[in-house]
């Protein structure tokens, strides 16, 4: 399908939006809006899918409007299709499952015209080919997605998320206005294709680079500027914050492949090292503060953060690998960085229909007041725990093989010249580790917690099972998080239009490598084979639970824990979220969140009780964002003056600013 | 050179940057000082290894120097001087030891870059060499900006010798000011440690022996 | 011929695997005892307590879920795939291709995982302690064996464990810093991964200080049998991991003759023999770690690790 339909289909997302405002509350409008954006998502997930698959050819289109002299210029290359195929797929179960979660929703019309302008918001960004549709649809996407996240504005907390998520969207908004700007040069040329054909110098290169860095970053939620994301995102709706955590961020990772890859033209030495940097201060820090959150649906939210953090390491490595002429090592470092980018949006996107799920069916997000709900809720638990497998990098699912592959992409870090390089490519590696490690221990508290153990109010007690359309999307993406771990090479092979666009260099074709491994360099020196570690798994459970039921006893009985003796206690003596955390919170707490612990402990025969405080600080807030609060605030204060002023006074201000127009005129010459 | 030397020298080499670590994440005052012993007999074997693979006897006096003040006579003294001054057998940490660790790890890396990058063509033992003997030099710094107590600084400023030391050997072709100005420096490491130690022993004298056991007395 | 060869390398190391497990688990508890002038269970007495559970009817609380009964199957059988990859007495694996370094130590993170949810899933207060000390040794641990695995793979130029071995028989490999410390950063690995003193005491029951022991408090019979063998064989994969890198002399190389098959079983078995002496000899000369001493020596493990990669530069790598 040419870029006429994917703008077809956008349009008829737009009518859809339109048409929830005329259809108003009626709990049909719901029904008809999602598997209206159902059935549009599948089709350009389809389109968009068929392209990638093809490898077919880039084509464009240019309408006459926009600006005037520029015109509005489309395009779709494999980059583009493979991220429409991400997006439209995450919309399309984000539709399914809002098919259900949705008829709950409170205030429908607060949701269900925004839910459609968002998908064509993303859609657009998208297949956008010059600088200002590219802009335009992103302040729309931004505008749409803020809406949703203000869909329950009552509740004082979203208002906040969605003052700090609009103050942050614009400063991204307008990093890349600035950067898009610098790539036009004087000339004006805001066509892409323009772009990509003037090279600019390499100072104006790397601003547009750091712009980019921050108006990417402040989208996808790199470290420091992450801080808008575990606000807004677990605000909206839960299928909405799906969306804006699997889809979205994946939009703004488009954003930045497209300008520093795609249009940036020559690539410096030194352009991966703050990319690397970044993206693993990003990977660590999201993770250990998802690790100290009580509310699911937060927790999802920063570990958003980390998997963000682990696709910035593999595209810095891309870059590095690049500038320095290893093109295959570049490939596979941007095959791990495509990769992870689907798996995310497929395992976050479950993750946060569970959490929606939970929400639907106890009212509660705080995982201290869950538990037990794997034995009340069978299926959502069933693929919660794939979910949380998955996003552990946990062998035979999809997560792990990105993982590896990055990891296989570091491994070919000798081969580089520079020794800064050379260590600094182990060290970024160590960072990854790190995080893996405690994306682990993350998930295991987050399902621990909410599904097993014994419910720690009456809420989780009376939970029961969800809709069959939210189990129908979750059970989808769960089979796929299964069949992306185990058949990797496929997807692997899918991606290699999009991998020859960028660096010029693809992997060895994995489907021609016997009984489905992968080996992305070479055999002898690493491969891996999901399908064979799935079977033999599943082989060996299997074979041990046959012989020890067969052969020796199978007799169960079911009596009250035991506790080392400490029998029938109450379900609030169970761990909880906080002390869950609290080993890991005394190891990392001092340099990640300075945590402080305040203890009251009266004195014996007093009857007050025993008091426990934990206190913790987001450094980013307390170095990058109070300062400019700060700041902020004194200017205002500074200009509050300028509303009591005379008619006179006002007056001068004027003919001062006039005056002081006229010179600079005058010395411009 | 024969590989295996030259292995053999690598390990020792590479023996003193794990030992000077190994200082930093001690936490008990005579731990250390055992360590710091440790530290001077790997170096002194490695200076006697180096001597015999290049041939250079006068490096012996220097590892014979290094085995007997370093690693005998100047552990067994504070050995000695702790125990009579009842001194806080804890070690005092400024920062505590993880970050410590990794600001270590970053150092040896740093000190990698730069000599390896300098040093581009030297002969590949030299290389190494001045290169570790940079990291335990900066990790003997280190030791001394982190550690608040007097005897752990000390036994800082010796190691951050032994790096020196260390440089020295490996660097060929200036043997005889390389020894004059290690031993001149071991002089004046012993004389430092004297006043150093004599300033303790003053302002222990004439405190109360029990009001020692914070860290702000017994800083220096 | 060739295949069937391999194939029965492969069947024969894992079955060797799963049945000496046990043993070995009997003969570190026999050489402890004799270290302490005890007499000591029998060498076989682990065979007789698995039989023994797994033929008892099995007590499941009443607050546990179906991931309670399935966990102690997955979590033996990840441990188990993972054990059979690493060779033991031979390197030419036929599956050796499907999971290379970094896939075991996520295949052993695999069975942690459910460990730690199983310890979770009953609801009582030491099951949470115990998964909740365990997910923070392993975020130390986990990182240390990759910065390991790092290691090794920087200097074989490879993550197959088959080609690391056969790099590390070759003269090419020479003495190196950076191995030392990968060897000196795996010992503390193995011994944190697999609770042994000084992180963890393998034979407590006393509350406060369990770790391992707290998260299977509520398994018992055939559950308890599972849990305890994937544990005998995690240890029993950690030791042929070291052996298998480290200490690579006997192995049979590919395409061997029977003759080095034989040596090759009776270096493995003289190996493990020898580290489960070290192994005895050294929880009995240390005492256990407070809890929160632990991250500071499983840290070490990360840091030397760390600087095994990073001075894997020097020597050979110049």
């Amino acid at each position: 399908m040419p870029p006429a339909g994917f703008l077809l289909g956008d349009a008829a997302l737009l009518a859809l939006g339109a048409m929830a405002i005329v259809l108003g509350r009626g709990r049909s409008a719901s029904a008809f809006l999602y598997s209206g954006a159902l059935i549009v998502s599948l089709l350009l997930f389809g389109a968009a899918l068929s392209r990638l698959v093809t490898a077919a050819e880039p084509s464009t289109l240019v309408l006459p409007i926009g600006l005037p002299w520029v015109g509005a210029h489309f395009r779709i290359d494999a980059l583009a299709s493979f991220f429409l195929s991400v997006v439209n797929f995450g919309a399309a179960s984000a539709s399914l499952y809002a098919l259900g979660y949705g008829r709950r929703e409170h205030e429908p019309s607060r949701v269900l015209p925004f839910f459609p302008a968002f998908l064509a918001g993303m859609n657009l960004v998208l297949i956008a080919d010059d600088a200002y549709s590219f802009l335009v649809s992103w302040e729309f996407m931004s505008l749409a997605s803020w809406a949703l996240v203000m869909a329950h504005h009552r509740e004082d907390e979203n208002l906040r998320a969605g003052l700090v998520y609009i103050v942050m969207a614009s400063i991204g908004t307008f990093a890349l206005l600035l950067a898009f700007g610098l790539l036009a040069g004087p000339g004006g040329h805001y066509a892409f294709a323009q772009m990509r054909a003037d090279a600019p110098s390499p100072l104006v290169a790397a601003t547009v680079l750091g712009l980019v860095l921050v108006g990417a970053g402040s989208k996808a939620g790199l470290v420091p500027l992450h801080v808008w994301l575990p606000l807004a995102h677990p605000a909206a709706p839960s299928h909405v914050s799906a969306l804006m955590s699997g889809v979205m961020t994946k939009v703004a990772v488009y954003g930045f492949i497209r300008v520093v890859f795609d249009l940036l033209g020559p690539i410096d030495w030194w352009w991966g090292i703050p990319v690397m940097v970044v993206g693993a201060a990003t990977a660590v820090i999201g993770v250990l503060f998802a690790l100290v959150q009580t509310d699911l649906k937060r927790v999802l939210a920063y570990s958003t953060i980390e998997n963000i953090g682990v696709v910035f390491v593999a595209l810095g490595l891309s870059l590095v690998f690049m500038a320095n002429g290893f093109s295959v090592a570049a490939a596979l470092a941007m095959t791990a960085a495509l990769f992870h980018v689907l798996n995310h949006a497929l395992f976050k996107s479950l993750l946060f229909f569970g959490a929606g799920a939970v929400l639907t069916s106890t009212g509660e997000r705080d995982m201290g007041k869950l538990g037990g709900l794997l034995n009340l809720m069978p299926a959502t638990g069933l693929f919660m725990l794939v979910g949380c497998a998955a996003i552990s990098a946990l062998p035979p699912l999809n997560g792990f093989v990105s993982e590896w592959l990055v990891f296989q992409a570091i491994l070919l870090s000798p081969s580089l010249l520079s020794w800064a390089l050379k260590l600094l490519i182990p060290a970024a590696g160590a960072m990854l580790a790190l995080a893996a490690a405690l994306a682990g221990a993350c998930f295991v508290r987050a399902f621990g917690i909410a599904f097993l153990g014994r419910p720690r109010s009456s809420a989780a007690e009376n939970a029961v099972e969800v809709d069959r359309f939210s189990l129908t999307a979750m059970g989808a993406l769960a089979v796929l998080c299964l069949l992306a771990g185990i058949f990797p090479g496929q997807v692997i092979d899918a991606l290699t239009p999009v991998v020859r666009d960028l660096t010029g260099a693809n992997l060895v074709s994995q489907s021609a490598i016997p009984w489905v491994s992968i080996a992305p360099v070479a055999e002898s020196r690493s491969s891996y084979n999901g399908l064979l570690v799935f079977f033999f798994i599943g082989m060996s459970a299997l074979l041990a639970a046959y012989v020890v039921h067969r052969l020796a006893s199978r007799a169960i009985r079911r009596a009250p824990a035991w506790d080392c003796g400490f029998p029938d206690a109450s379900p609030l003596t169970q761990y909880s979220p906080d002390s869950f955390s609290q080993p890991i919170r005394r190891v990392y707490g001092n340099f990640a969140f300075r945590a402080t612990e305040r203890l009251d402990m009266p004195p014996p025969g007093e009857l007050r009780p025993a008091r426990f405080k934990v206190e913790m600080v987001d450094i980013a807030w307390e170095v990058f964002y109070a300062p400019v609060i700060g700041g902020v605030n004194r200017l205002a204060t500074w200009f509050n003056r300028m509303q009591f002023l005379t008619i006179r006074q006002y007056l001068s201000l004027v003919f001062g600013a006039l005056v002081f127009l006229l010179l600079v005129l005058a010395s411009w010459a | 050179m024969d590989r295996l030397d030259f292995d053999i020298a690598h390990m020792f080499a590479g023996g003193l940057v794990l030992v000077s670590f190994m200082l930093l994440y001690q936490d008990r005052l005579y731990a250390l000082l055992n360590m710091f012993a440790a530290q001077a007999l790997v170096l002194a074997v490695s200076v006697a290894w180096q001597a015999y693979i290049q041939d250079a006897p006068h490096l012996y006096i220097t590892a014979a120097i290094t085995l007997i003040f370093k690693a005998i006579v100047i552990p067994l003294a504070l050995h000695r001087i702790v125990g009579r001054l009842r001194i806080q057998r804890q070690v005092e940490t400024v920062v505590s030891t993880v970050p410590t660790m990794l600001a270590g790890i970053a150092l040896v890396s740093l000190s990698m870059v730069v000599m390896l990058r300098v040093t581009q063509g030297a002969d590949v033992l030299a290389r190494e060499d001045l290169a570790f003997a940079l990291s335990v030099v900066l990790l003997g710094l280190l030791m001394m900006v982190t550690r608040s107590n007097a005897v752990s600084q000390v036994v800082g400023f010796m190691s951050l010798e032994n790096g020196l030391i260390l440089a020295a050997t490996g660097a060929r072709g200036m043997p005889l000011v390389v020894e004059i100005s290690v031993a001149f420096s071991i002089l004046i490491a012993l004389i430092v440690v004297g006043i150093f130690l004599f300033r303790i022993r003053e302002r222990f004298d004439s405190v109360d022996l029990h009001a020692l056991d914070g860290s702000k007395v017994n800083r220096i | 011929m060739g295949l069937i060869r391999d194939l029965s390398i492969q069947i024969s190391q894992m079955l060797a695997v799963l049945l000496l497990a046990p043993l070995l688990t009997g003969f570190i508890r026999k050489a402890k005892a004799r270290l302490l002038r005890r007499q000591g269970p029998r060498l076989l007495q682990p065979y007789f307590d698995l039989v023994k559970l797994v033929r008892k009817e099995a007590v499941v609380a009443q607050s546990a879920s179906w991931l309670f009964r399935v966990a102690p199957y997955i979590i033996f059988a990840t441990t188990w795939v993972a054990a059979s990859l690493v060779p033991t007495f031979a390197t030419g694996l036929l599956f050796n291709w499907s999971a290379d370094l970094i896939a075991i130590t996520a295949l052993l993170g695999s069975a942690r995982f459910f460990l730690a949810l199983a310890g979770m899933d009953v609801g009582t207060s030491f099951g949470g302690l115990g998964s909740s000390r365990e997910m923070m040794f392993a975020t130390l641990a986990e990182p240390a064996l990759i910065m390991i695995v790092f290691t090794l793979a920087l200097i074989a130029r490879s993550t197959q464990l088959s080609t690391v071995a056969g790099f590390m028989l070759s003269p090419a490999v020479g003495l190196r810093v950076s191995l030392a410390l990968a060897l000196i950063a795996l010992v503390i690995v193995a011994i944190a991964e697999n609770a042994r003193i000084p992180v963890d005491n393998p034979s407590t029951h006393l509350e406060l200080t369990m770790v391992h022991e707290a998260m299977v408090l509520e398994y018992s019979g055939r559950h308890l049998a599972m849990i305890e063998l994937s544990s005998q064989l995690k240890l029993l994969l950690y030791i042929s991991l070291i052996a298998c890198v480290f200490v690579p002399w006997g192995l049979a190389p590919v395409a061997a003759g029977f003759s080095a098959h034989a040596i090759g079983a009776a270096a493995y078995v003289g190996k493990l023999a020898g580290a489960g002496f070290l192994l005895a000899l050294f929880e009995t000369t240390v005492a256990k770690m407070r809890v929160f001493r632990v991250p500071d020596f499983i840290g070490v493990a990360l840091m030397l690790a760390l600087l095994a990669t990073l001075l894997r530069f020097m020597s050979r790598g110049l």
